[in-house]
């Protein structure tokens, strides 16, 4: 090749460089800048639907706490998403050290099913959930959303917890048994403290995915049940107002703080945490 | 290092550690499911509820024209939402997998963060954007086109006038499939780039290379060595995105208003409204099959 040849194939593998660089920037304004706009428009002082400015103000946010409804709402949230999230983390834990331990008959199976409710369309997850609970004729209400949740939140522990554990050394804990520990003393001072950060890790993604369900929490819901995400489709169904965009704001940031802290637990969220 | 038990005691340790989710996964996940597919051969009672009758009788109303439609309709827009996340997700996970190590892990991060943040309010996100009073047609019909509007008609050229004032009223973007597709790429763009990303930066660039010493341009050399090396990434991403947009139910119910449904929306209006439950079940059990096909694909493609 001579050597204008290679300097034009240069320019043209810097420009094609500077191309997705911009895409890139771009991409990423695609992903954040209607969230942006969500929130910069709860500060807005119109009352009315229009996207108008009209100038600054935090009364959206008073008007929403003295609002007792939605007070209710994100107490059964939290409930919801407190009591699903510690039963999930603690059995998806178990079901994770048992699955990175021992092989036995069935194992593929067991991948399987717990893979499933990660996988399967949410839409689909909630009709099985709720003809199972009118067919069994258990009242719907906070603990079917309980139940509910912990069905899936159980694959979505294990899959974090799993991930943690598969860099886990497992001479460590023959170290610990060889100064005579036992079982229980080698899981509570070595296994344990080294797999803790998948494990909170687990637990708050569990948490943020309890806090933000809406479908299945939709139809597994009944009277009196009503958690934050149904609070805010139905004032959306009622018609937008700058107190939904507030409402959304503080459940987005929220949300997003919580995620933040479940991916830099699980290790910085680098490629190794394979969370799809 | 997963062993099999050896002794006794192991084997109720793994009982111990195994069956507490494999009770509840079970009870409340495979028992529904068998349940649906159960029911979904049943018929709907007079007065709703499930007749123990075998049938046929939803599997064949669901090949009636207008669900079929339906759900022709709902694959279209879940194969667009795929090709657009591929065709946005791949230059942008090529781009991540460049940078800096130190940059990718904040790069990633930034991606995740919004990704797993409630998909509700991301999807009104896009209301407040799209609806017919939201930001773009406000500033479509803002200002600056009444003045440009105003122009046109005052300038002697014929058919211009008639044209700027044809487009004065808003734009119609709020209850289309362009709506939809636009949430659905938004929601489930991550899970495209994620994927192309693991394979991307996994990739050995001195095969790129070495097809380059060998007289490959660079449109044969990625089409010839990048492509097919990251293609368990690409196969991985689209159907992590093809399966949850068919399964869509917020996205077209928020954006595509009553014009525009999915297949996701006919499940729900069964189950809520017309209370048959065998055909509600028997068009989500169609739903789940396609979606089982989609992850075995996945598996095959991922795991290696």
């Amino acid at each position: 090749m001579s050597g204008r040849e290679i300097k034009k194939k240069r320019r043209r593998g810097r420009w094609l460089n500077r191309l997705l660089s911009v895409h890139g920037v771009l991409s990423y304004l695609f992903l954040y800048l209607p969230i942006v706009i969500l929130v910069v428009f709860s500060f807005n002082a119109s009352r009315y639907a229009s996207s108008a400015w009209r100038g600054f103000t935090l009364r959206w946010y008073g008007v929403l706490f003295q609002n007792e409804a939605i007070g209710a709402a994100l107490r059964n949230t939290l409930i919801v998403a407190g009591a699903s999230t510690l039963i999930s983390t603690v059995f998806g834990t178990m079901v994770a050290l048992g699955m990175e331990r021992f092989d036995f008959r069935g194992k593929l199976v067991m991948d399987g099913v717990l893979y499933l409710p990660i996988i399967i369309p949410d839409i689909a997850m909630a009709v099985m959930l709720l003809l199972f609970f009118v067919l069994t004729r258990v009242g719907l209400g906070l603990v079917t959303i309980i139940i509910s949740h912990v069905a899936f939140n159980i694959s979505f522990v294990a899959v974090v917890v799993r991930a943690r554990l598969a860099y886990f050394d497992i001479t460590l804990e023959e170290a610990a048994r060889d100064l005579y520990a036992n079982e229980w003393q080698t899981f509570r001072r070595i296994t344990l403290p080294l797999i803790l950060p998948g494990i909170l890790g687990g637990a708050l993604l569990a948490f943020t995915l309890s806090i933000d369900d809406f479908v299945i929490t939709f139809f597994t819901a009944g009277p009196g049940s009503t958690t934050l995400p149904l609070r805010i489709y139905s004032m959306i169904k009622l018609g937008i107002t700058p107190e939904v965009n507030a409402l959304s704001s503080i459940t987005l940031l929220a949300s997003m703080v919580l995620v933040i802290v479940s991916l830099i637990l699980q290790g910085g969220g680098g490629p190794e945490t394979e969370l799809v | 290092m997963a062993t099999r038990p050896e002794s006794r005691r192991e084997r109720v340790r793994m009982a111990v550690l195994l069956s507490p989710s494999a009770f509840w996964l079970t009870v409340f996940f495979l028992a529904p499911l068998v349940l649906v597919f159960a029911i979904s051969f049943g018929q709907r009672g007079t007065y709703g509820g499930v007749e123990w009758i075998l049938s046929l009788q939803s599997y064949r109303r669901f090949l009636d024209s207008l669900y079929l439609r339906i759900f022709a309709r709902t694959i279209a827009i879940a194969l667009a939402t795929t090709v657009i996340c591929l065709l946005i997700g791949y230059p942008l996970a090529y781009f991540m997998a460049t940078r800096p190590p130190r940059w990718r892990n904040v790069l990633v991060l930034l991606l995740m963060v919004p990704f797993w943040t409630n998909f509700l309010i991301r999807t009104y996100a896009w209301l407040f954007i799209l609806r017919d009073q939201g930001l773009i047609n406000m500033l479509w019909t803002g200002p600056v086109h009444q003045v440009l509007v105003r122009a046109a008609r005052a300038l002697p050229f014929a058919g211009l006038g008639a044209f700027a004032d044809a487009t004065i009223a808003p734009l119609q973007l709020f209850g289309t499939d362009g709506a939809i597709i636009v949430g659905l790429v938004y929601g489930w763009l991550p899970d495209m780039v994620l994927p192309c990303y693991a394979s991307i930066e996994r990739l050995d660039f001195s095969l790129v290379e070495a097809g380059q010493d060998l007289y490959a341009n660079r449109l044969q050399s990625f089409l010839r060595v990048i492509v097919p090396l990251t293609l368990p990434g690409i196969v991985a991403g689209s159907v992590l995105v093809f399966i949850p947009s068919l399964g869509a139910y917020v996205t077209p119910d928020l954006l595509g208003g009553a014009k525009s449904i999915m297949i996701g929306n006919v499940i729900y209006s069964q189950f809520m409204s017309a209370r048959d439950y065998p055909f509600g079940s028997a068009v989500s059990f169609v739903l789940m099959t396609v979606m089982l096909v989609g992850t075995l694909i996945y598996f095959r493609s991922g795991r290696d």
